[in-house]
């Protein structure tokens, strides 16, 4: 006869034992795994294409927003530009567009552009609200003349996170979503290198680490299978983060 | 019982065992698939903890802001969490595929026990039993553990009543709401939502609160099945057979 001790004991270390086994099987991840689409499927299907995130006032701004991830790209190529106050930096757009584009971050800045004072919600559970100045990336891919083949919009960025490239990607419901914008400001500034200077991704119905930083190229796809891992996205590829961030 | 008046075995041997069915199909499969279910998504809501152990209250809170709870490190060892080493992507997938599976139980549950009166005649409360003093005589009952016996014990008492209805219509729903509530796509889609909580991290704080809550109800629940007899209390939520405890003699 075992101890109701040593009962609990087991039977404790036997649960974690068989969940931890099931994590690493791949059936069985598989499984957990199509959650994510039925989760998007459902969101989509109850969210209106356009509904918009909250926007807030100035008044519920966080007194300090915290930068996560990288907080300076460590390449020889962006001390450059950081030192030269970014007057070289291009937005380049090509894949799947008929006008491939190079935007100089002046032109960018000059655009007609939207301010949004939202909330940033980390994949870790914390959230901040900034003020956001960007312009629509819709805007960007009208100019550059979508493909009816493309299908994701992908964002390379100048950081190298662990030495691997970051990099993301949203399908266009996102892409051609209004609040959907490359922001270049920050809070009545320039964005701060910490934040992504001197362009970063605002896709603000999703969880913080689809907001690429950095962003030097845009780049419109068919299909994500072909680039880096392949799953859309840096954190996708390296630590099986959800490609669709939505919850 | 005419036998009783020529017979002069005790009680026990003259009515050996009686059984009756107590919980039924539904009842019983919800109650298994929810034991799986709750206990995966608080130990994988725990792990998601572990990746920021810092409650607050309003639209924002980060590490600069104020918390109300904090944790150092990472608070929540690895017997607790799914899984065991710290892992906030799998954690996430475990919690957010099981949420389906708490979701859709839930709202089976609900139409079903609706339509068999399952909710209307073994759960909700009836009027006398509400009143005060029922609700006070049994506390003194449970502190006694002197349990129902005989008839009674076939049905809720009102402390059953009150902590199944409360799981079931307060805990849950705000768990599925505030879990909702985190959700920036959510958030676009029902800003309600916001409002209704008082931002997305109050919902943070209310959905760790009522996981709380949730725990505590199983060990309560785990205690209580554990002194009543936990081999008939099991058997029955397995067979829907349950032996009725003989009356107890009177004083």
């Amino acid at each position: 006869m075992i101890s109701r001790r040593r009962f609990i004991a087991v039977g404790s270390t036997g649960l974690l034992a068989a969940c931890d086994r099931l994590n690493s099987s791949q059936a069985f991840r598989g499984v957990l795994r199509s959650a994510e689409g039925l989760t998007m499927r459902a969101q989509r299907l109850v969210s209106p294409r356009d509904a918009l995130a909250r926007e807030y006032g100035e008044a519920d701004m966080s007194p300090i927003f915290r930068s996560n991830g990288t907080s300076m790209p460590g390449t020889s190529e962006y001390a450059k530009h950081l030192a030269e106050s970014f007057a070289n930096w291009r937005l380049d757009v090509d894949g799947l567009v008929s006008r491939p584009l190079s935007i100089p971050i002046q032109t960018l800045r000059g655009m007609p552009h939207r301010v949004q004072i939202t909330r940033h919600d980390c994949v870790e559970g914390w959230s901040a609200i900034g003020k956001w100045h960007g312009v629509q990336l819709s805007k960007i891919l009208d100019a550059a003349g979508l493909s009816t083949r493309a299908r994701y919009i992908v964002f390379h960025c100048a950081d190298r996170f662990s030495d691997k490239p970051y990099y993301e990607s949203i399908d266009l419901i996102d892409a051609f979503h209004p609040q959907t914008i490359l922001a270049f400001g920050m809070n009545d500034h320039l964005l701060p290198v910490a934040n992504g200077a001197p362009l970063r991704l605002r896709v603000e119905r999703q969880l913080g680490y689809k907001h690429a930083k950095y962003i030097q190229r845009i780049e419109a796809v068919e299909s994500l299978a072909g680039i880096f891992g392949g799953k859309g996205g840096y954190w996708e590829d390296n630590v099986d983060y959800e490609w669709y961030a939505g919850i | 019982m005419n036998d009783a008046a020529v017979t002069a075995e005790p009680i026990e041997a003259r009515s050996p065992r009686r059984f009756a069915y107590r919980h039924r199909l539904p009842t019983r499969i919800w109650h298994w698939v929810n034991a799986i279910t709750v206990i995966v998504m608080l130990m994988s809501g725990l792990m998601i903890f572990n990746a920021h152990p810092h409650l607050y209250w309003g639209q924002f809170g980060a590490n600069f802001d104020h918390p109300w709870l904090t944790f150092k490190g990472r608070p929540f060892p690895g017997w607790a969490t799914i899984p065991s080493t710290y892992n906030l992507a799998a954690a996430r997938r475990w919690h957010l595929a099981f949420a389906w599976v708490l979701v859709t139980g839930f709202v089976l549950f609900l139409a079903v026990s609706l339509r068999n009166r399952h909710i209307q005649r073994d759960l909700a409360p009836k009027r006398d039993e509400a009143s005060p003093r029922h609700i006070w005589s049994d506390i003194k009952e449970h502190a006694q553990l002197r349990f129902p016996t005989g008839e009674a014990a076939l049905k809720y008492n009102i402390l059953q009543k009150l902590s199944y209805v409360g799981v079931i219509f307060l805990l849950l729903p705000l768990m599925i709401l505030t879990g909702l509530a985190m959700s920036p796509s959510m958030d676009a889609a029902w800003p309600w939502l916001l409002d209704l909580f008082g931002g997305r991290q109050s919902a943070r704080s209310i959905h760790f609160l009522c996981a709380a809550a949730i725990l505590l109800f199983i060990v309560v629940h785990l205690v209580m099945v554990a002194l009543a007899g936990p081999i008939n209390e099991i058997g029955s939520m397995i067979t829907g057979r349950f032996k009725v405890p003989p009356e107890r003699p009177a004083e």
